[in-house]
């Protein structure tokens, strides 16, 4: 998927000058935010919850090797495939040779980020297969040629308006508003897709070493439709995504769905172990697991390592003030907010997207809220640090930095700057009490009014006051 | 009990009045209060645009100059938060002898509220009208300075506290954020004026300048001149009068 993260800065312009996407944005806090208090406190011990999950989450990490080989040595004594993709170009390529082996045509999906991150679809369509998202989300979008703007929540940049003109536009059936009427619209248009598909393609939640399962959580039930209807059943995940037993996977789903949604549990939980058995009606013939590294196991070695924690709930974009101010798609990829600030640069480069942790008011929500408590300010300070000594950072910044610094660290010159930076404020917005335009700050003032201070530093008020 | 107040940069260039309120309110708790000449920022600014060894020697000189002082008292929660949480992740990797006067620093380091909460004997501000208090984020949930200010702002006569909605929420201003995004920052700072006004208090206040400044300079920006917004160490002492953003 292309990567536009470089121009955030445009991007986020027009998110706040487009009201329909202001208006959807203003949903998140009630919707979200709210609800996942709601669910924690309903939970009661919320905060041990999280710290159990943390846990897990790092105990998984300092094993990671040891665990994949288990999990993929469980899953394949139960009949499955597993295959190791070292990035998203090798990960498209193993789906496209087994929907080839499989002399596959049609392809249902549900919704899944890691193939959102490997551009799946694309390959996919580009080898002249039939590709369906039957999230009900990722369909609108897919009809609509967009992105997800939120990982958990899609189409969120859109109203229902929309979605009415793009479906009377593409089913050619009587147009409706009604959200109800909508859904079961998209239900009779996707429905006989799930059994006219010969391969459904899923991500995966969790990844369960111990008995070589994919857990799913999913709201729309086209999840279990995707994973058992077709004869063919392709699951992609990151390769963090793993845990040891069954007990830690119980921990996490209690955590998961009350830090996505507020839901105690969603509705539908579904624990993907083999293929179908001789005795068993259901589930697919082939099943077949694609681990993604795609640049994740250099992260386990660096700074950023904590990251890996993540579950993908969603919870720190919703607490996020930037992200509900901008939206997901300023952030020009797949993952947006503090997680996405994070993992696009630990992904795809940090000269390609050096804005992202830049764009963080550092107001720490997004920690609180983290169900796997990564400390995503820290990671975002640290990329900071990245940008500075990469020399990825303007010269005009740097310089100003540097500027500032010296003057800091040499408290004569600095009184002095600041004693006279005070009577230029001073005389600027002498009347008023207020600066309108400063030259050397012109990216508050467009904005902002700038306080013109007393005329004096604090230093030399309280030194006349004590000396008179 | 020596004290030294660190009157933080932005105070010392736009706030004089705060300072002040701060060493009126430390004199109040009978201990001796020094501002040391030569401070001039904690660093925060370069920590937070990737200039950590900026930080370091900066955070060194602090050290030195409030080595004498029993406490080193700042009225912002940011700066406190440098202090105590940041620094000494700074240093994990330097010598020995650094490392310990930084982890000495962070240890007698308190944010105003937190400090004055147990040990002011009086309230000498007056304040007739309500007030809202916003929780600026670093102090919020740095260092948990939530029900200290808001204590003390109940204690001065005349004063009633109101919350707003949301009062934990980001006010969007996040340092060099504020310079780097303008638009975005000002797009969150009108949900937080509009809870401000929402709550019916003429004044808003709060423990971090940075803050202050941003909420202030857009509320005057968007045509608001009747919300005055001060920092709570002003209303307690009574130092605010004429000096309000309004």
């Amino acid at each position: 998927m292309e990567v536009t993260s470089d121009k955030f800065r445009a991007a986020a312009a027009r998110s706040l000058a487009d009201t329909q996407l202001q208006r959807a944005l203003a949903r998140i806090p009630e919707r979200f935010v709210a609800a996942r208090a709601r669910a924690a406190a309903e939970f009661g011990e919320f905060e041990q919850l999280r710290a159990a999950g943390a846990a897990i989450r790092e105990r998984a990490l300092a094993r990671l090797d040891v665990l994949l080989e288990r999990f993929e040595a469980e899953a394949v004594c139960r009949g499955a495939s597993v295959h190791w993709a070292v990035d998203a170009a090798e990960a498209n390529r193993i789906v496209l040779d087994i929907a080839r082996g499989h002399g596959v045509r049609r392809i249902v999906k549900s919704k899944s980020m890691v193939t959102e991150e490997c551009a799946l679809n694309d390959a996919l369509e580009a080898a002249g297969l039939a590709v369906l998202e039957t999230d009900l989300g990722e369909y609108i979008l897919q009809l609509a040629r967009e992105r997800p703007s939120h990982i958990i929540a899609p189409v969120i940049h859109k109203n229902r308006e929309e979605v009415t003109e793009l479906f009377s536009a593409r089913h050619r059936r009587p147009r409706s508003t009604d959200i109800a009427a909508l859904c079961q619209e998209a239900r009779e248009i996707l429905r006989p897709q799930f059994f006219a598909a010969d391969m459904g393609i899923s991500g995966a939640n969790f990844l369960v070493a111990e008995t070589g399962s994919v857990a799913l959580f999913t709201n729309e039930g086209n999840g279990r439709l995707v994973t058992t209807l077709p004869r063919v059943h392709v699951a992609i995940a990151g390769i963090e995504k793993v845990v040891e037993t069954l007990g830690e996977l119980a921990a996490l789903a209690r955590l998961l769905p009350r830090s996505a949604t507020g839901q105690a549990i969603s509705n539908y939980f579904t624990l993907l172990t083999g293929v179908r058995g001789a005795t068993e009606s259901d589930g697919p013939e082939a099943f077949h697991i694609v681990l993604l590294d795609n640049g994740r196991s250099r992260l386990l070695g660096s700074e950023l390592r904590p990251i890996l924690r993540c579950i993908r709930c969603g919870a720190c974009l919703n607490h996020c003030p930037v992200y509900q101010t901008v939206g997901g798609h300023a952030y020009g990829w797949v993952y947006p907010g503090p997680m996405g600030a994070v993992w696009t640069p630990a992904l795809v480069g940090l000269e390609r997207a050096r804005e992202l942790p830049e764009a963080a008011t550092f107001c720490g929500q997004c920690q609180v809220a983290c169900p796997v408590m990564i400390p995503l300010p820290d990671l975002l300070r640290r990329l900071r640090t990245r940008t500075t000594a990469e020399h990825l950072r303007p010269a005009r910044e740097r310089l100003a930095l540097n500027l500032w610094g010296y003057a800091a660290r040499h408290p004569r010159l600095y009184a002095l700057l600041a004693a006279f930076a005070a009577r230029v404020l001073y005389r600027l917005g002498r009347r008023r009490g207020w600066v309108r335009w400063l030259p050397l700050a012109a990216g508050w003032t467009a904005t902002r009014d700038f306080p013109a201070g007393e005329g004096r530093t604090a230093r030399e008020v309280l030194r006349r006051e004590r000396g008179g | 009990m020596r004290v030294g107040l660190f009157i933080t940069c932005l105070a010392d260039l736009l706030r004089p009045s705060l300072a002040r309120a701060a060493r009126t309110l430390l004199a109040l708790t009978g201990a001796e209060v020094v501002v040391p000449r030569r401070q001039t920022c904690c660093g925060q600014p370069a920590l937070n645009a990737g200039d950590p060894a900026t930080t370091r020697a900066l955070a060194l000189k602090l050290a030195r100059e409030f080595a004498d002082c029993d406490a080193v008292v700042l009225p912002s929660g940011s700066c406190a938060g440098t202090l105590r949480i940041h620094y000494p992740g700074l240093f994990a990797e330097r010598p020995e002898a650094e490392r310990r006067d930084i982890e000495a620093l962070a240890a007698r380091t308190h944010e105003l509220a937190e400090f004055l909460d147990t040990r002011l004997p009086e309230v000498p501000g007056r304040h007739a009208g309500r007030v809202t208090y916003h929780d600026s984020c670093s102090g919020l949930r740095e260092l948990g300075v939530k029900q200290a200010p808001r204590a003390l702002l109940a204690r001065v006569p005349g004063l009633e506290l109101v919350e707003m909605m949301n009062a934990e929420d980001c006010c969007g201003f996040g340092g060099t954020f504020a310079l780097k995004y303008g638009a975005i920052s000002a797009a969150i700072c009108d949900r937080k004026c509009a809870a401000i006004r929402a709550s019916g208090a003429g004044t808003v206040t709060g423990g971090d300048l940075g803050c202050l400044m941003h909420l202030a300079g857009r509320l005057q920006r968007t045509g608001d001149t009747t919300t005055r917004v001060l920092h709570w160490a002003e209303i307690v002492a009574g130092t605010s009068g004429a000096q309000a953003w309004k």
